[in-house]
């Protein structure tokens, strides 16, 4: 694989384009490999690259049911933010948010990466002392964080609506280094990345089962055949429950529907990430001009992929009452994807009751703000057998030692 | 659009009439329980991707809880049955069956 640079776009135009490598090679599965990671999402396939990198183990393979990225990490509002309001969350997500700073640079793959800020409004009274206590909790544990008022917000945001008549904006928590990436790129970055390390990216192949013996897993059964590991790594994100019934364990999440929306493109209106989640709507304007819009999560179990028609009602109603100019807008394209959700709202990274299975699910509806930091996290747990410091808190016996991460209060609905 | 029926009243409405209360027929543990028995109560969830068996309160009808049977992930509705059982009827249990003959209950 070649590097992209400017000198190669020049040298590539003499044979017009046509001699390009593949981003990233497509190889058969070998019989058995030190880890196997399934799922290539943005977490799977940034544990495997973190794996290669940080712990120089190189025999892995990353097994994917679809395609790359084609589950949550090409469906989320791309929002990247690290203002969490408990220790090990802060840890994570900052972790995550400094890493996205160098990636492009790292992959010689351009994510995008966009640091244009978060505000996150406050339109209750509660909220706002919220936000004020998180804003303190950032400022201890180093995260650059501000509370800002209804006059910085008009300047912020000029097209906002301070006054609305039901929920006025009475402050807000504003990360100047969060923003947006590519979620595609991020994808493709760290597949690149780790293929060239050595990882096998193995697409269209789905785990139909786990194989294990007395002393743990001793590898997995694909549709495209068996894989012998000792170390199994599962990172399906909403089909984690599913999976883990095939290892032979249970896990305390649900799958629901999350989805969003994005407009016909307009002209650039706004140039940061607004969150209302009080009234629930979050918006953002791509580099397309389209405003990208996040979604309300269906309340029932479901894997549809989809989600129910009278979320998109009740977020475009918050989203017009807040930003008044939008209300001719069209709507462009609504999808959803299967989110896993915790009790605690905080993802599980940890190992399983299965000897030699490791898994990361959980994120729910914040995963891919998380994706450098929690692939850090796994790889070193996977690479040790045992979880780093940053894993640690997000194991899988907390729901048995009642020792909740809670972030369903710190983060409402919008997470 | 998911549509249910409320076996309590016999209304039918789409699913904005009604509140969804999460996986049905959980088996309560409480004080002197042990600890994992007390987490599976309070977290673990069958989550199949498939028939489920949940809770449900026509929230904007008649206010009371019942029972439905859906595939999570078709959302259709095998059926609602009362809400004063611990166990799936043997009707909804024939009902899911009649649509998915490969189906078998968990023990």
């Amino acid at each position: 694989m070649g590097r992209y640079s400017a000198f190669a776009i020049a040298k590539q135009a003499f044979s017009h384009h046509k001699g390009w490598d593949r981003a990233w090679p497509s190889p058969e599965p070998k019989p058995e490999y030190d880890v196997v990671i399934v799922g290539a999402g943005g977490h799977g396939l940034a544990t495997a690259y973190y794996l290669a990198k940080n712990h120089g183990v190189r025999k892995v393979a990353v097994i994917e049911k679809g395609w790359l990225g084609g589950g949550n990490t090409g469906r989320n509002t791309t929002i990247i933010r690290s203002n969490y309001l408990q220790p090990s969350s802060m840890a994570i997500f900052e972790k995550a948010r400094s890493l996205y700073e160098d990636l492009s640079q790292e992959f010689n793959y351009n994510i995008m990466f966009s640091p244009r800020g978060v505000l996150m409004l406050a339109q209750t009274e509660h909220e706002l002392r919220a936000w004020k206590r998180t804003y303190h909790a950032n400022r201890i544990a180093g995260i650059e964080s501000e509370m800002v008022t209804p006059r910085q917000i008009k300047e912020i945001v000029p097209i906002i609506n301070l006054s609305g008549p039901r929920y006025p904006v009475l402050g807000g928590l504003w990360q100047p280094r969060g923003g947006t990436a590519r979620h595609d790129a991020v994808a493709w970055g760290y597949a690149r990345g780790a293929a060239e390390m050595g990882v096998d990216i193995i697409q269209q192949c789905e785990v139909t089962g786990v194989d294990r013996d007395a002393e743990g897993v001793t590898g997995v059964q694909t549709t495209k055949g068996a894989i012998r590991t000792k170390k199994l790594c599962i990172v399906v994100a909403g089909n984690s429950g599913v999976m883990a019934e095939r290892a032979g364990f249970r896990l305390p999440v649900e799958s629901v529907a999350l989805q969003a929306l994005v407009s016909e493109p307009i002209k650039p209106a706004m140039d940061c990430v607004v969150m209302a989640n009080t009234v629930h709507g979050y918006m953002s304007q791509s580099d397309k001009g389209e405003m990208v819009i996040g979604g309300g999560a269906d309340g029932f179990n479901n894997y549809t992929q989809r989600g129910s028609f009278h979320h998109i009602e009740e977020t475009l109603r918050a989203l017009v009452e807040t930003f008044p100019m939008i209300s001719r807008l069209k709507m462009l394209r609504q999808w959803g994807g299967v989110v896993d959700m915790t009790g605690d709202r905080s993802p599980i990274i940890g190992t399983t009751p299965v000897p030699g299975v490791f898994i990361n699910c959980g994120w729910g509806t914040g995963g891919f703000k998380a994706i450098p930091g929690s692939g850090w996290a796994t790889a070193e747990m996977v690479a040790k057998g045992t979880p780093g410091d940053l894993a640690a808190p997000f194991s899988l016996d907390r729901f048995t030692e009642g020792r909740m991460i809670d972030e369903s209060v710190a983060a409402a609905v919008a997470h | 659009m998911l549509t249910l029926t409320c076996p309590c009243c016999g209304v039918s409405g789409e699913e904005t009439e009604f509140a969804p209360g999460g996986e049905a027929h959980l088996k309560r543990f409480g004080p002197g329980s042990s600890d994992e028995d007390f987490r599976d109560y309070l977290f673990q969830r069958q989550n199949p991707r498939g028939v489920h068996f949940e809770r449900w309160r026509h929230a904007f009808g008649c206010g009371k809880w019942f029972h439905a049977a859906r595939c999570t992930q078709t959302l259709e509705v095998f059926g609602t049955y009362p809400g004063q059982t611990s166990t799936p009827t043997p009707d909804i249990i024939a009902a899911i069956k009649a649509r998915r003959p490969e189906w078998e209950p968990q023990a």
